[in-house]
């Protein structure tokens, strides 16, 4: 059962038609970067594969009820701490005990800063901050938008550590970047180039 | 009837369609129109109360009624682009809201213009002409939110959204603005009375009402062709139409 | 929602208005007690129309928005909470305190009461249209004089019919008729806007 299913997939926007023909079936333990030039559409698939985007999306898009998506926007409210911010989901399906978020901010190195204002914190803080998100989320299928922009080297190599982790204890990731293949051998991509209108 | 309205959701097969309906309906259309406004405007007897300014009716009330009849129109074209998802659902809306803005407009200055010499102020705060404020809100805001969004696809889907909202309210805003009208009118004078309408009177006025209607399909329908000609311009279909005219 | 500032504001807001219209009409207590129940409900809107342009805009900018709509829940739901929560804040708040403000005005002792209930129903309604305007709205930069644009026709009858319920009351007539059909477009509210709401959402994030 695949986590993942897209087929024959087009992409438009507005009155442009984006993308074409996009295909792509997703297993448990895949890695997939989706690779273009700016503006290409990565974004856009992205968020039609993760069932955000609906409007001007045609194709089959099946996907597991369980997926994360992590978007440019952090989706953390800038007034509240991070302990706040992530203890509950925005939605609420989980509330994750207190202890089980220290120990996932002191994973991504933000020991100490669980009670700051979210927005007193640096991008790349913040960014950390979403991150955390990645440990605390059952969900076996992760939607990856730019997840390695404002990490520096060190949150990149977390972050490296963190998919590779995930996929090999039966989850799969879906990622854009514009960052050269992490992967190596493990991931595969999908030039969006070749789909291009 | 279902591969009708199927065929009608193809560009092509529309534009072809409503070519020849334009074509006869055009004509109609100027034809009711004449003979509306002369039967009404030259023909019908003055009104024993109001004298010749009360004429101004067969323009106000065939208005008004266009107007708010085309918001409906404009509704079920959103809820069928919502529903079914057809393009050419959104074309039938986004044609619509700008004539039903004009006629209500229309039907407001009319208005303001019949009541001028009938009870000697341009405006009068009655229940039908408050409602037709109000409806013009309603269209203004629909044009307003389409123009805002930059992505016209979206623009349609959120216009789709807000007509049937204000297509479920505008029962409610008449009902209420008629017991908010009952309720603070002054005892003497009654504005838009219900006095029985002569049928000497009665049928210029169910003409012009009809000629409108043919009006107002028309005009829709020529902002349909006019914003298909413009989406398509590079397609094949529309370029050969082109040679072969 | 989370700061005390933010729940004072639409109560300063409204007070302040509240103000200028003496100001404005002159103190005669009579023609104010008259006017009183239009005044404290247009000012009721207006103080609606102020706050429910922040409903969804900051939700929006940092993408908690997007992570409400892929979640396992039914989004109408998820926002008819968002609403509640706002309304227990504003509106109901708003309710609680117009009394007071009814007094300022002049209003009769036993319209007060009335004026009271009137608001708890009809700011239900205002908030849900409310949000559905800041829904329709909150991926237009500067949307807020669109959504006003939209929202205040749609308020119309829940003006209507608050206004003339306290206007009842206060003649001594009664009331319950008005209250009863705003609670009953409070129930209908209820049971559509949020499906509107969501609808929006959607679309606003596919702008």
């Amino acid at each position: 059962m695949s986590l993942l299913a897209a087929h024959d997939v087009e992409i438009e926007r507005g009155d442009r038609r984006l993308l074409t023909g996009v295909s792509l079936t997703v297993e448990v333990g895949d890695i997939w970067q989706l690779v273009g030039a700016n503006g290409v559409g990565k974004t856009s698939l992205l968020r039609a594969l993760a069932g955000l985007a609906r409007l001007g999306v045609t194709g089959d898009i099946e996907h597991d009820q369980q997926r994360l998506y992590l978007g440019h926007a952090p989706s953390l409210k800038k007034t509240l701490s991070p302990l706040d911010n992530l203890r509950c989901h925005p939605a609420c399906d989980i509330v994750v005990a207190d202890d089980v978020i220290f120990s996932a901010l002191a994973s991504v190195s933000l020991a100490g800063y669980e009670d700051r204002p979210v927005g007193s914190l640096s991008a790349g803080q913040q960014r950390r901050v979403a991150l955390a998100r990645l440990l605390l989320s059952p969900a076996p299928l992760w939607l990856l938008d730019e997840p390695f922009t404002a990490l520096d080297a060190s949150g990149c190599d977390w972050l490296d550590a963190q998919i590779r982790s995930h996929v090999s204890g039966g989850g799969a990731v879906v990622y854009t970047s514009h960052q050269p293949s992490r992967f190596g051998s493990l991931q595969q991509d999908i030039d969006l180039t070749c789909h291009v209108c | 009837m279902w591969t009708f309205i199927h065929k009608m959701g193809s560009p092509p097969w529309f534009f072809r369609f409503s070519g020849t309906v334009v074509k006869w309906l055009l004509p109609l259309t100027l034809v009711l129109l004449a003979v509306g406004a002369a039967w009404g405007l030259l023909v019908a007897p003055p009104d024993f109360r109001q004298g010749n300014s009360y004429r101004i009716i067969y323009i106000h009330v065939p208005a008004a009624v266009v107007a708010l009849a085309g918001y409906y129109v404009m509704a079920f074209a959103g809820a069928v682009s919502l529903i079914w998802r057809i393009k050419m659902a959104d074309v039938t809306m986004r044609a619509a809201a700008p004539v039903g803005a004009v006629l209500t407009a229309v039907a407001l200055v009319t208005g303001a213009i019949w009541g001028k010499p009938t009870w000697g102020t341009w405006w009068v705060w009655d229940a039908r002409i408050t409602s037709m404020l109000i409806l013009l809100f309603l269209y203004l805001g629909v044009v307003a939110l389409f123009e805002a969004y930059e992505n016209k696809t979206a623009a349609a889907r959120a216009c789709a959204v807000l007509s049937l909202v204000g297509t479920v309210n505008i029962p409610i805003i008449y009902k209420s603005v008629d017991w908010w009208y009952s309720l603070h009118q002054p005892a003497s004078i009654k504005f838009t009375g219900e006095s029985a309408i002569d049928s000497s009177m009665l049928y210029p006025l169910l003409l012009m009402i009809a000629a409108f209607y043919c009006l107002f399909a028309v005009t829709v329908l020529l902002n349909m062709r006019a914003e298909l000609v413009w989406n398509h311009r590079e397609a094949g279909w529309l370029q050969q139409l082109v040679r072969e005219a | 929602m989370s700061s005390p500032a933010d729940m004072a504001n639409p109560l300063l807001f409204f007070f302040m208005v509240v103000t200028l219209f003496p100001l404005g009409l002159g103190p005669d207590p009579e023609r104010l007690s008259t006017m009183a129940p239009g005044v404290l409900w247009v000012v009721a809107l207006l103080s609606s129309l102020m706050v429910s342009s922040k409903l969804f805009a900051s939700d929006y900018e940092d993408g908690s928005l997007e992570q409400l709509a892929i979640a396992p829940y039914p989004l109408s739901v998820l926002v008819l909470g968002e609403v509640t929560a706002h309304w227990l804040a504003t509106g109901f708040l708003l309710a609680v305190v117009s009394p007071l403000f009814g007094v300022m005005l002049g209003l009769p002792q036993h319209g007060l009461g009335v004026l009271c209930y009137s608001l708890l129903l009809g700011t239900v309604c205002l908030t849900l249209i409310g949000a559905m305007g800041s829904a329709l709205t909150v991926s237009i930069r500067r949307g807020g004089l669109l959504m006003s644009l939209l929202i205040i026709p749609l308020n119309v009858p829940v003006l209507i019919f608050g206004t003339t319920a306290v206007s009842e009351a206060i003649i001594g007539g009664n009331p319950s008729t008005w209250l009863a059909l705003l609670g009953g477009l409070a129930m209908g509210s209820l049971a559509l806007v949020p499906l509107a709401i969501s609808a929006a959402l959607r679309v606003s994030l596919d702008n």
